[in-house]
């Protein structure tokens, strides 16, 4: 491994290190761009992918994400984006949970459906996606239905778990597995115009609260369904909150949830 | 009693932002929700002056009621 830092230390354009020498690395010493990621930034180089992000991010907080785990539940239209922002930022390890295959009413919104994936597993498109995006990021396909029975193995290790889930009463099934986990769950939820964000810590009980009175139906989503712009808009909030909890940085959506309108644009906070 | 009524996201649709309105007492949040045509499974959150509370409370004189829908997708 001395020898390949030393030669990583020689490429370094400054303290960059470009994906090009990266993934030469990679095929010199026989290791996988994953390893040669987590050796550069340990040892003072920066990937220079992530140079943008160096002015909010120091090469300490890019090493934290490098050995972050992040579970995305669901990989619909909030999910597709939410692992797409998490590759990009540079989260070394994504668990994508989805049972279900692409159909082509998912098109109009979900980032991963395209007409090639059509009938594909959401989970492997996630993964194709993911090693096309960034490839030091690893993606852990589980193409399961997330429940009571088998969430708790399937948060094993993770940091953080991003609700982008399509059902209540699984989220509050989810919200109960990150409780006995010990784990922070960041919460999104839409509905057309429309969506929720709110962010829990273990030994916080807001999102059970917030459907206290009635877990069992479905919302305004049945028949508002989703344009292209709002999983997105919710699912870049979710990561904002997952890159802060990961970093210990910043306030999170604790203790309350915002209310998120776009037909009128107005974000209203709703103490919890 | 006089409360106001606000009105979030959806539930605004063919009804209203704000509106007061001159209701009977012991009148509840369920009552409201009748009244506005809204079925109590399509309720997200219900506040009364920010504070969170089940369709049960009853409503008092000066007080503002905030509904805001029930959302799921994702």
């Amino acid at each position: 491994m001395q020898d390949l830092l030393t030669w990583l230390k020689e490429r370094a354009k400054g303290d960059l290190l470009l994906w090009a020498d990266q993934l030469s690395a990679a095929n010199r010493f026989k290791v996988s761009v994953r390893e040669v990621e987590g050796i550069a930034l340990k040892n003072g180089l920066f990937p220079a992918r992530y140079q943008r992000n160096r002015n909010m991010f120091n090469l300490d907080d890019q090493l934290k994400l490098y050995n972050s785990k992040v579970a995305v539940i669901g990989c619909g239209g909030l999910g597709g984006y939410i692992i797409e922002e998490l590759a990009r930022l540079g989260v070394g390890c994504i668990v994508a949970v989805d049972p279900d295959v692409f159909e082509e009413h998912n098109m109009n919104r979900q980032l991963l459906a395209t007409p090639e994936f059509l009938g594909i597993k959401k989970v492997a498109a996630a993964a194709r996606r993911v090693d096309r995006v960034n490839p030091a990021v690893e993606l852990l396909p589980v193409g399961l239905a997330f429940g009571l029975d088998n969430g708790k193995q399937i948060l094993e290790g993770c940091h953080v778990a991003a609700d982008a889930l399509d059902s209540i009463s699984v989220r509050l099934e989810l919200a109960e597995i990150c409780q006995e986990s010990d784990m922070p769950l960041v919460h999104g939820a839409i509905a057309g115009w429309y969506g929720y964000l709110m962010t829990q810590f273990p030994g916080e009980r807001t999102l059970q609260k917030f459907f206290a009175h009635n877990s069992q139906e479905s919302g305004l989503e049945k028949h508002l369904g989703n344009p292209s712009f709002t999983p997105a808009v919710v699912a870049s909030l979710e990561v904002a909150e997952v890159c802060k909890i990961l970093l210990n940085q910043g306030t999170p959506m604790r203790r309350r949830c915002l209310s998120i309108d776009l037909y009128d644009m107005e974000f209203v906070e709703i103490e919890c | 009693m006089k409360v106001t009524i606000k009105l979030f996201a959806g539930f605004r649709e063919n009804r209203f932002r704000v509106e007061e309105r001159d209701l009977p007492p012991g009148f509840t949040v369920a009552d409201l929700l009748r009244e506005l045509g809204i079925n109590e499974p399509e309720l997200g959150v219900a506040l009364i002056n920010a504070r969170h509370v089940l369709p049960g409370q009853e409503l008092h004189d000066g007080e503002v009621i905030s509904l805001f829908p029930k959302v799921g997708g994702g």
